[in-house]
């Protein structure tokens, strides 16, 4: 059996070690349009940028791994029916399975290129947006999502002078409205000009307008505006994308059982979301993800697992580990249900029909892992986990009392 | 063998407690203890925390 894995990064890395784990001695290829080997992702707006690590400590160890690298090679198309995976320079690689992997990219500025404005998406980019953050550096940075969020507390480290915009009225969307204005006064307390509310009208660096008339200057302009998944190359094969690309739940493409996906771009049914389809995309899952399709992708259909766990996920800004289970976007609405008596450590908890669905901690890393074991155990009531926190002589103390209205 | 863990890199993620909640724990004040001597025979588990730090954290010494 011949294996192939499309996409170089975690989950295609994670996809090919669970084959050979699993006992896969067939021929394993891993094709990458990056030049890299793998590496990790997450330090990149915030270790990497900061000075803290440098590229060889991102690099993703993978030993001895038996496969066949095919690193610089864009798949430009998938031809089920001879199965094969085209490549940019022509060739064609045969499979038996298939694992797709190609991950996303991050999304544009529309319009035509402009010098100095740039995305962060890989370990160039990154490079790139280092080496222009020197102190006293005008940045702005259109977006105050994960990655926005991230760049802004690594730049002030790095003593740069930063603007964050967003249309939004506050950071961090999935973080909801109450944990979004800590966030929003976390990063003003560290000397970033945040404005909500507003885009961005016009950009003729340094000169930039806002959309409420303002303006300001910068020397570099992040575009952190959320990502894209890379399916364009599977546009002709037949396989059903939305546009992630949609799976059953054992990551097991809908068209095709010879086809299974990982990573950023699936689109698969989740039980904690009632069977909905879900896209998520964090480290975490990805390397799950990986796991679980390498190892499926041995197997004939029926014998193959489903991913079911809450998907984990994080992001770290200043001294805030904001850590995050479940489908807290999902929620009814976030209620804080433990917080510190200083008030810097806190979860939050969302349920929907009474059933808890996803929990936000900041600082508070033993605690949140504490509800992702209720939430991997199948459905949490709402008013069970109450009872548990409040006899929990360990939880970080209750709430204030809520305030009518 | 021996588990190491760069404390310089790690964030308390948790996932290794998920793997191996006998060897890794997180303390009270959300700090990792583990334990450094674990039996050749939890090799798979071992190399399955190693893959699931997300801060490339933990390492193998034989």
């Amino acid at each position: 059996m011949r294996l192939v894995v499309v996409g170089a990064s975690l989950a295609g890395l994670r996809a090919a070690q669970a084959a050979r784990a699993a006992g896969f001695e067939g021929k394993l290829t891993v094709v990458g349009d990056e030049s890299h080997l793998p590496y990790t992702r997450p330090p990149l707006s915030k270790e990497l940028l900061c000075g803290v690590q440098t590229p060889e400590q991102c690099a993703l160890p993978h030993g001895s791994l038996d496969v066949q690298w095919r690193l610089g090679a864009a798949a430009t198309g998938l031809d089920r029916a001879a199965h094969q995976v085209l490549l940019a320079d022509g060739e064609r690689i045969g499979y038996d399975r298939l694992v797709i992997a190609t991950g996303c990219r991050a999304r544009t500025w529309p319009g035509p290129e402009l010098e100095g404005v740039v995305t962060l998406r890989d370990l160039d980019d990154a490079l790139a947006l280092r080496a222009s953050l020197t102190s006293g550096a005008r940045l702005l940075i259109v977006g105050a999502g994960f990655i926005g969020c991230e760049v802004a507390a690594s730049a002030r480290k790095r003593d740069v002078e930063v603007t964050v915009v967003d249309i939004a009225g506050q950071p961090m969307l999935p973080l909801g409205a109450e944990l979004g204005a800590r966030c929003a006064r976390l990063h003003e307390e560290h000397g970033v000009d945040l404005r909500l509310g507003t885009g961005v009208s016009r950009l003729d660096l340094p000169q930039v307008e806002l959309t409420d008339g303002t303006k300001l200057e910068a020397d570099v302009v992040l575009m952190a505006l959320g990502a894209i998944p890379n399916t364009e190359w599977l546009r002709d094969s037949g396989l059903e994308l939305n546009p992630g690309v949609v799976c059953d739940a054992t990551l097991t493409t809908t068209a095709d059982p010879d086809v299974l996906a990982a990573g950023d771009l699936v689109s698969w049914p989740h039980p904690l979301a009632r069977g909905e389809l879900v896209r998520v995309e964090h480290w975490t899952v990805a390397a799950e993800h990986g796991q679980l399709a390498g190892r499926n992708a041995l197997l004939a259909r029926a014998e193959r697992m489903p991913h079911d766990p809450p998907p984990y996920f994080w992001s770290d800004q200043y001294d805030v580990k904001i850590q995050a289970v479940g489908f807290p976007t999902a929620a009814e609405r976030l209620e804080i249900l433990e917080l510190s008596p200083d008030g810097d450590r806190l979860v939050a908890v969302g349920a929907q029909d009474g059933q808890l669905v996803g929990v936000i901690a900041f600082n508070a890393a033993k605690r949140l892992a504490w509800y992702r074991r209720q939430l991997a155990g199948g459905p949490a009531r709402m008013d069970q986990i109450r009872e548990l926190v409040t006899a929990d002589a360990g939880a970080l103390g209750p709430p204030p009392v809520e305030v009518a209205g | 063998m021996k588990i190491h863990v760069d404390m310089n890199l790690c964030q308390s993620h948790g996932e290794c407690v998920l793997v191996a909640p006998d060897v890794f724990d997180l303390g009270d004040d959300d700090v990792l203890v583990w334990q450094e001597d674990v039996p050749d025979d939890r090799r798979a588990d071992m190399e399955a925390a190693v893959n699931a730090c997300p801060m490339l954290a933990i390492s193998i010494e034989e």
